[in-house]
């Protein structure tokens, strides 16, 4: 099915990165801090890192986001920023009463090599009154994408909050970066199955909220601190999407410190991937699938069966984080379709050895690590590809490719619904197959000299 | 008579109280409660100094600035980012920058984000070597005829020298090349960076060609950066007019129009707060006087059009001028008629920009709107009290950093555009020839004026005074929204605009006509409705 490229690992080896396929580590890690209740990000650096990261995450989830920030001048640029730390997180506690402070470092603090858990120590201890846990993530960009800064936050979070304790029937689940709507459904999902999960994190209120009644300075919502530190004595943690080192992973923290099961799987997206999950449940709980699910994945498979023509052979182009390429391709798969290119921004994951592994016969495809939109763009061209499935930040491929562009993941900062977007379980297989069929059938009903309108 | 305001100083004490003293003192010089008592004065203000860490704040950074917004609009030079990824990610086209080339094939690189994406390696052992392979990569690509190198916060610290690998690249491909060291952590705010783009655009971009452009009347338009086509409607505009637009620094421009900017013979200025000093400059070296401008609201509009004609003393160009007024101030006053009557009245609040907060409160005014607190992101004392200030604000350590280019006349290019005589006049006439009012001078006594408003200082506002329309950017509007008052974003527009001259006033007031009266609103129920009480907030006045 699908056609060998020209180059199926890399393109041209180019210095620079052109239109970048990757976002920076705090980024990701204060969209992991904003799901942990009554907690604050701060990022310890150049204020412009905080402004600009609001302004990104907010365009894509338009929820206010209040992220502090040291605000290092020249001086502490130099002679380093513990009395900047010092006064920002003395102004956090006393504008907030934070429940944490997210602590992410910035280029400028990781370059000059602040010790910043020394600090924190030192800033804290001197704190009179309030003072709440911070939690403090390296997240230099020079040598990690949004993806790992994500991850790191969380294993920081689980590393300084968990506690051993008697072992209860909750279920640790590392979702990685997925909507809020994909959040609230995971929870809807292992509530039904009769158990207590513990998401690590959780923004689906925090960064989808609600018109308030009343303004509230720190958003609803969020995992309960204690919730985090009982889950040191989960059943198991269910980490989903994970890639490289489980060392780097909260999952991983917690299985090797307080022995928590630790059963990693891919992304549930598409029916192949969600039936691991739900088995997965289902050896948790005991129980099998509640009806509810299984009605939901009947319907899906109906559709997939009643709709497989209009997207089977189609050639996509999908990137982004590994754990969303991963999963897609495993939808993509199952339906018929050919992932022609399968990229991400993101190095040393492991994609090609991974996608083979779920699929062999895309050992010809083009499976691309660390690359820019530049490089996607001339392998999505070289394919020929019919559908590209990513970010907002393949438009401008998808506008000079002519080629629909089906919005998933982060950022979409160019449609409305981009944290009310489902892409796991049954019920988001549903969502993308749908919107990629109907993009396939809309394109050729546009192309069409007639206009055919009936199925 | 318009209801009187509620005390401004209590707004300002509850403000301050959320701050430990230290910080509270701080705040409390960068809130100034309006005075009109002396004519021509305004208070003072502490302004353009650091944010205090820990304090949500509105600002960015100096790269953001330099990178952002003044390169930002120029289509064909190619930008290179040089540090890690996150800067060149974010500043790649989020200002929503529009620019007009004149056919498909002409060059645009700004839907380009390039970026040197520095790597540990990099950090330890020095990214000289990756940003001069960076450069022979774009130039191999798209031979442009200029590149810039914008440094991000490790640059500076691992000591790469941007300007050595400009100068010797430029030497090995023979194309412009320069850099700028517009680290994150330079100066307090955008505005920095704003200085280091304008100073090296001077140094390697202006002056180098003398050809001017062909037609009569040719200016060059400064601070105007083309959010939502705003350029593009005034270059309509002027054009109409006869007037011919040499440069604009920066929107919808391109490097072939800088190189030729001091060949024209007026240079106006409208947000003077990102690049007065440029104006003065090609003044001091290339004898082009200059004036301030403002293109928001009709009113403005037409008062810029007509001190450009008088400038120019045609009476051909004054009629041709008066006429395209009159045309155009009939649809605009259609427009207000009939979106007056739904705004009267009501409150506005700006918070935004360097002087996007002034000029904006005059589409409000027309609109029959009352600003009742203002206040810039990243300006400096003389934004809020005018230019007559510049000789009393003290030098910090923070402005001492952005270098202050010496200038002096062009022994082969200063060319006089007006004589002694003729520049008395000018500067004795209400041109505002070579000065700018501040802020406060349009603001009504009793109002609020607060520079670098941080996130609690706004919500605390919005409580108190429950404005209709609240302006600020997209980090901001959201959180407004919560309060169930809407947000005009005065960076992006939220994807409308053009607002700037007569088209876009226009637009504005069908904008804000409809954020103000949207039936959405209904479906919020605003806390103070709940709580009626004996808080602060049921002692003003409900306008």
């Amino acid at each position: 099915m699908i056609s060998a490229l020209s180059n199926p690992t890399k393109g041209p080896a180019f210095a620079a990165s052109r239109n970048s396929c990757k976002l920076c580590a705090p980024l990701g890690a204060c969209l992991a801090f904003r799901g942990f209740e009554g907690a604050v990000p701060f990022l310890h650096g150049s204020q412009g890192c905080a402004t600009y990261i609001r302004r990104y995450t907010i365009s894509h989830f338009k929820e206010p986001l209040d992220i502090a920030s040291s605000s290092f001048g020249e001086a502490a640029a130099v002679f380093g920023g513990r009395e900047n730390l010092r006064v920002g997180l003395e102004n956090v506690v006393r504008q907030y009463a934070p429940q944490m402070i997210g602590l992410a470092t910035t280029c400028l603090a990781e370059t000059i090599g602040e010790d910043v858990p020394m600090l924190v120590r030192q800033v804290m201890g001197e704190m009179r009154g309030r003072v709440c846990p911070v939690v403090h993530v390296a997240t230099p960009s020079f040598s990690g994408t949004h993806a790992e800064g994500f991850r790191a936050a969380v294993r920081a979070t689980v590393d300084v909050l968990a506690q051993p304790g008697p072992r209860h029937a909750a279920v640790n689940l590392m979702p990685g970066i997925i909507s809020p709507a994909d959040l609230r459904y995971l929870k809807e999902i292992v509530a039904d199955f009769g158990l207590e999960s513990i998401l690590l994190p959780d923004y689906s209120e925090t960064l989808d909220g609600q018109a308030w009644d009343e303004y509230q300075r720190m958003p609803p919502g969020g995992t309960p601190l204690d919730a985090v530190r009982r889950s040191g004595a989960a059943q198991a943690s269910i980490e989903l999407g994970a890639w490289g080192d489980p060392e780097r992973s909260a999952a991983g923290l917690l299985s090797a410190r307080f022995g928590v099961q630790h059963i990693p799987l891919p992304a549930p997206i598409g029916v192949t991937h969600s039936d691991r999950f739900f088995a997965a449940l289902e050896r948790l709980s005991g129980r099998r699938t509640p009806q509810k699910h299984r009605d939901e994945r009947g319907r899906l498979i109906d559709s997939y069966v009643d709709a497989h023509k209009y997207v089977f052979g189609k050639k996509a182009v999908v990137y982004g984080e590994p754990d969303l390429v991963l999963g897609l391709v495993g939808l993509l798969v199952e339906v018929g379709m050919a992932p022609a290119v399968c990229a991400t921004g993101t190095r040393g994951v492991g994609l090609r050895q991974q996608i083979v592994a779920m699929a062999p016969e895309l050992d010809s495809a083009c499976i691309l690590e660390g690359v820019d939109f530049v490089e996607i763009e001339q392998q999505a061209r070289a394919a020929h590809c019919d559908l590209i499935v990513g970010s907002s930040k393949g438009y401008g491929m998808a506008r000079r490719l002519g080629v629909p562009l089906v919005r998933v993941g982060f950022p979409i900062h160019d449609r409305i619904d981009g944290p009310r977007l489902l892409h796991i379980g049954y019920r988001g297989a549903q969502q993308l197959f749908d919107r990629m069929a109907n993009a396939l059938i809309e394109q050729s009903q546009d192309n069409s000299p007639i206009g055919y309108s009936y199925m | 008579m318009a209801p009187e305001l509620i005390d401004p100083e209590r707004v300002k004490q509850e403000l301050l109280q959320a701050y430990p003293a230290k910080v509270g003192r701080k705040r409390a010089g960068q809130m100034v409660v309006n005075r009109k008592d002396t004519p021509g004065e305004s208070p003072e203000i502490v302004a353009n100094v650091r944010t205090t860490p820990g304090i949500i704040t509105q600002r960015g950074c100096c790269y953001a600035g330099c990178k952002g917004v003044v390169l930002g609009p120029t289509r064909d030079i190619v930008n290179i980012t040089h540090g890690p990824i996150g800067c060149g990610f974010y500043s790649w086209l989020t200002r929503r920058n529009q620019t007009r080339p004149p056919t498909p094939e002409s060059e645009n690189f700004m839907t380009y984000c390039f970026s040197t994406d520095m790597q540990e390696d990099q950090i330890v052992f020095g990214g000289e070597k990756k940003l001069q392979q960076a450069i022979q990569e774009a130039y191999d690509l798209f031979h442009p005829k200029a590149i810039g190198i914008f440094s991000t916060c490790p640059v500076g610290l691992i000591g790469d020298d941007v300007h050595a690998v400009a100068t010797e690249m430029r030497e090995k491909l023979g194309i412009n090349i320069f850099g700028f060291s517009c680290e994150g952590y330079r100066g307090v705010s955008q505005s920095a960076g704003h200085h280091i783009a304008n100073n090296q655009l001077f140094k390697h971009v202006i002056g180098r060609n003398n050809e001017p452009a062909p037609g009569r009347f040719r200016i060059g338009m400064l601070g105007e950066y083309n959010i939502g086509g705003d350029a593009f409607v005034i270059e309509e505009l002027l054009d109409r007019c006869g007037i011919t637009l040499t440069a604009t620094f920066s929107g919808n421009s391109t490097i072939d129009n800088f190189e030729r900017a001091h060949t024209a013979d007026l240079n106006c200025v409208m947000c003077h707060r990102s690049i007065n000093y440029v104006a003065d400059m090609i003044q001091k070296k290339y004898g082009v006087p200059w004036i301030k401008v403002n293109f928001i609201g009709a009113e403005a509009t037409a008062k810029s059009l007509r001190r450009i004609a008088a400038y120019f003393e045609d009476a051909e160009l004054s009629e041709r001028v008066e006429k395209v007024i009159a045309e155009e101030m009939e649809r605009v006053l259609k427009a207000q008629a009939e979106c007056q009557p739904r705004c009267q009245g009501k409150l506005a609040m700006l918070f935004v920009g360097g002087s996007r907060a002034h000029h904006y409160q005059l589409l409000f005014t027309e609109l029959g709107m009352r600003t009742v607190a203002a206040g810039y992101e990243f300006a400096h004392r003389d934004d809020y009290e005018g230019r007559q200030v510049l000789p009393k604000i003290k030098i910090d350590a923070d402005s001492r950093n952005i270098e202050e280019l010496h200038v002096e006349a062009d022994p082969e290019h200063f060319r006089p555009r007006v004589n002694e005589e003729r520049w008395k006049s000018l500067a004795e006439s209400d041109m505002e020839l070579n000065d700018y009012a501040g802020m406060m001078t349009d603001m009504e006594e009793k109002t609020l004026v607060i520079d670098d408003i941080s996130h609690h200082e706004m919500e605390r506002l919005l409580e108190i005074y429950r404005p209709a329309v609240f302006c600020a950017g997209i980090k901001e509007k959201y959180a407004v929204q919560k309060f169930g008052i809407p947000c005009k974003q005065l960076h992006s527009y939220d994807y409308g605009g053009p607002y700037a001259a007569f088209e876009g006033a226009i637009n504005f007031y069908y904008e804000i006509d409809r954020m103000v009266n949207a039936q959405v609103w209904s479906f919020i129920q605003p806390p103070w409705d709940k709580h009626a009480g004996p808080t602060l907030e049921a002692a003003f006045v409900k306008p």
